[in-house]
């Protein structure tokens, strides 16, 4: 198939499109490999969200760096990161992005900026300000983005971080996915105020974007981003969104009630994937989703063959200088 | 030349900063100096490298991890030892793990210090813990120097290290002076001073604690040969050494600031009685289980390790072993 986008080249619509569809197809890879048990521990799915993290890496530079969070597939492919190697890290495989030492919840790519997923909610905040900051230490032109998503806003130290941003004018963008709950606790009985107003208690400016819309992500975060790079200093973006999925994989294995058939349904009546196809000339999205499941189907054969990691290594790296910790036990 | 332990801390800053433009430094007050080891630094590297942060511990923790992670080597001075408690999550949960999960592609140079550790006479429960052992037992680098010529070489070191690493400058230790005819330089993390050669007993002292050590061999000299074992990095421990001088000695005191239960020095005995060399059970002076340190003077020295204790702890090591020893109340 030839006249179609890059893989990795979101700038175009149907160059996004592809991200949404790659994005939904990994996880649905992952869900089934997650129920056969090849994937150990289970994921948290990103489906629904996807247009957040195309619209968000859409308007990056190669430069800029993110922070990503326990619910991180989406924002790390979207910035690039090779799927077949992501999909090998979920399986806990040599060939991982991170050797199979990480998982899901660790995935980075620090050769493309991905600081990493992060498995403590909320903590990838001021870890972008301090990639801001070195930045502008270094008289780097990079903006530093930090997904988070609502439960986050209840972290003492995301806000903490805010003022930080705030006062030293860093050129870093706060991205907040509001899918409306925390696990099982929903954004509207735990968040007082508004995400935006809180931000712009700091004096952060902030807008609340359609997150189902790949293109009004994408023309928020363009500004931020313009502005950031331009010493204009910090952004926030709260965008709405939803998970079609559970929380996380295990949550299928329960009967939990804490949102309704009805309300699933209305949110997927705004999934993204149609409505950036929408936009792209007929048959393209039917030939772009074939391309995604081959590469899929790669990445998937890739992962399987990768080998599962030598025990003898399994405390290798914990010291970046070679360090070699004492065994446990004495043989 | 006389040298403070603080300003042997503050040349060492100066000296990296100055070497090497990815160093800065984080912390509350240290653009006027207030503690001691960053005086002057804002006058000469500006408030680019010299941070003056706001009070906010956890980010400014975590901002430096992210510094750490893109390039810079930032200090972080932090006014209180018990502020490490509240970044317990950014340093041992993320900037201590992150080298392992991703596989090796990630360095955390990031130096912790913490000047005016331990008791500082009179400051009460929440300004005198002395956790080093907290964070050897995390596996984050730990460093305890006890004199300003160990603060700078170990400060030093820990700056260049590419991991992070947790400096304590003790309370105790701080008006430690020494005259210097030798030249500063860096000291590798990890390797252990004996301050004095002994044939009979080792004292294995942390920190401050080596100066007491240091006065009670010499008061015991005439009865007994003490050896004054400084391990200096408290993780990675310089186990070669310890085994070195117990082969000489056999017999082991540990003093240590830590509480008793799960303290570094419970470590340094087990290590002793599993690999090394022993002819007697050996014994630690420490803080008690689970210590809160009393505000009034006499109760705060109560709960510290003392001299007193390590006399009778090394006279006792001595004593030929017999049933009648055993003690069951001790
Ligand atoms: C600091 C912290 N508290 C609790 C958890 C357990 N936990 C993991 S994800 C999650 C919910 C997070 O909600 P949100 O930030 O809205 O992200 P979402 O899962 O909706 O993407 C919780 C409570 C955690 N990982 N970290
Ligand atoms: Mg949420």
């Amino acid at each position: 198939m030839t006249g179609l986008p890059d893989p990795r080249d979101l700038g175009s619509p149907a160059g996004r499109y592809r991200m949404l569809r790659l994005i939904r197809g990994f996880e649905e890879l992952a869900l089934g490999l997650v129920k056969s048990g090849a994937i150990t521990g289970g994921i948290h799915p990103y489906i629904g969200q996807e247009a957040v993290a195309v619209g968000v890496c859409a308007a990056l530079r190669p430069q800029d760096r993110i922070t990503s969070t326990h619910r991180g597939h989406g924002h790390v492919l979207a910035k690039g990161a090779a799927p077949d190697r992501l999909l090998a890290e979920l399986l806990g495989r040599t060939g991982g992005l991170n050797r199979g030492r990480g998982g899901s919840m660790h995935a980075a790519d620090f050769s493309l900026g991905i600081l990493g997923a992060n498995g403590m909610v909320g903590a990838g905040g001021a870890i972008a300000v301090g990639a801001a900051w070195s930045a502008r230490q270094a008289g780097e032109d990079r903006v530093a983005v930090a997904f988070f998503g609502d439960g986050a806003l209840n972290q003492g130290v995301l806000l903490e971080s805010f003022n930080l941003a705030a006062m030293w004018r860093l050129p870093v963008l706060f991205v907040c996915e509001n899918n409306g709950y925390a696990t099982t606790l929903p954004a509207a009985t735990s968040v007082a105020g508004s995400a935006t107003g809180r931000a712009a208690a700091f004096g952060i400016p902030a807008a609340e974007v359609d997150g189902m819309d790949t293109e009004a992500v994408r023309a928020a975060t363009a500004e931020a981003v313009q502005r950031a790079s331009a010493g204009g200093g910090p952004g926030f973006l709260e965008c709405r969104t939803y998970r079609f999925e559970g929380h996380h994989t295990m949550e299928r294995l329960m009967k939990l009630r804490y949102r309704t058939p009805e309300e699933i349904a209305d949110w997927r009546g705004l999934d993204p994937l149609p409505r950036a196809a929408a936009l792209l000339p007929p048959g393209l999205a039917a030939q772009l989703d074939a391309s995604v499941a081959e590469q899929l189907a790669a990445a998937q054969e890739f992962a399987l063959a990768s080998e599962h990691p030598d025990p003898a290594g399994a405390l290798d790296h914990l010291y970046a200088d070679g360090l070699r910790p004492r065994a446990g036990a004495r043989t | 030349m006389r040298l403070s332990y603080t300003k042997a801390l503050n040349r060492a800053l100066t000296d990296a900063l100055a070497e090497d433009p990815a160093v800065c430094v984080f912390g509350e007050d240290i653009g006027a100096g207030l503690a001691g080891p960053t005086l002057n630094l804002l006058d000469r590297f500006g408030p680019g490298r010299i941070v003056d942060t706001p009070l906010s511990e956890q980010a400014f923790t975590s901002m430096a991890v992210g510094a750490a992670l893109t390039g810079r080597r930032p200090v972080i001075e932090f006014q209180i030892p018990s502020l490490l408690f509240l970044v317990f999550e950014q340093l041992v949960n993320q900037a201590h793990k992150f080298s392992l999960m991703t596989g090796g592609q990630a360095g955390v140079p990031l130096t912790c210090l913490v000047p005016g550790s331990g008791s500082r006479d009179g400051w009460a429960g929440q300004h005198s813990d002395h956790p080093y052992s907290l964070f050897a037992h995390a596996g984050m680098k730990t460093v305890v120097p006890a004199t300003p010529t160990d603060a700078y070489g170990l400060l030093r070191s820990a700056i260049a290290d590419p991991d992070p690493v947790v400096v304590f400058a003790p309370a105790a230790a701080l008006p430690v002076r020494e005259t210097v005819t030798w030249e500063l330089a860096p000291i590798p993390l990890g390797t252990a001073r004996i301050h004095r050669e002994g044939a009979d007993v080792t004292v294995v002292a942390v920190g401050h604690l080596v100066h007491d050590a240091l006065a009670v061999a010499e008061e015991l000299a005439p009865e007994i040969s003490v050896e004054v074992f400084d391990p200096r990095t408290l993780h990675p421990f310089d186990w070669t050494a310890l085994a070195g001088s117990l082969e000489r000695t056999g017999r082991l005191v540990v003093v240590d600031d830590s509480n008793r239960s799960c303290g570094i020095g419970a470590e340094i005995l087990a290590t002793a009685a599993e690999e090394m060399r022993l002819i007697a059970p050996p014994r630690r002076i420490t803080r008690p289980d689970g210590a809160v340190l009393p505000f009034a003077l006499p109760l705060d020295r109560a709960l510290q390790p003392h001299r007193d204790h390590l006399r009778d702890a090394v006279r006792a090591v001595m004593k030929p072993r017999s049933r009648h020893d055993e003690d069951p109340a001790r």
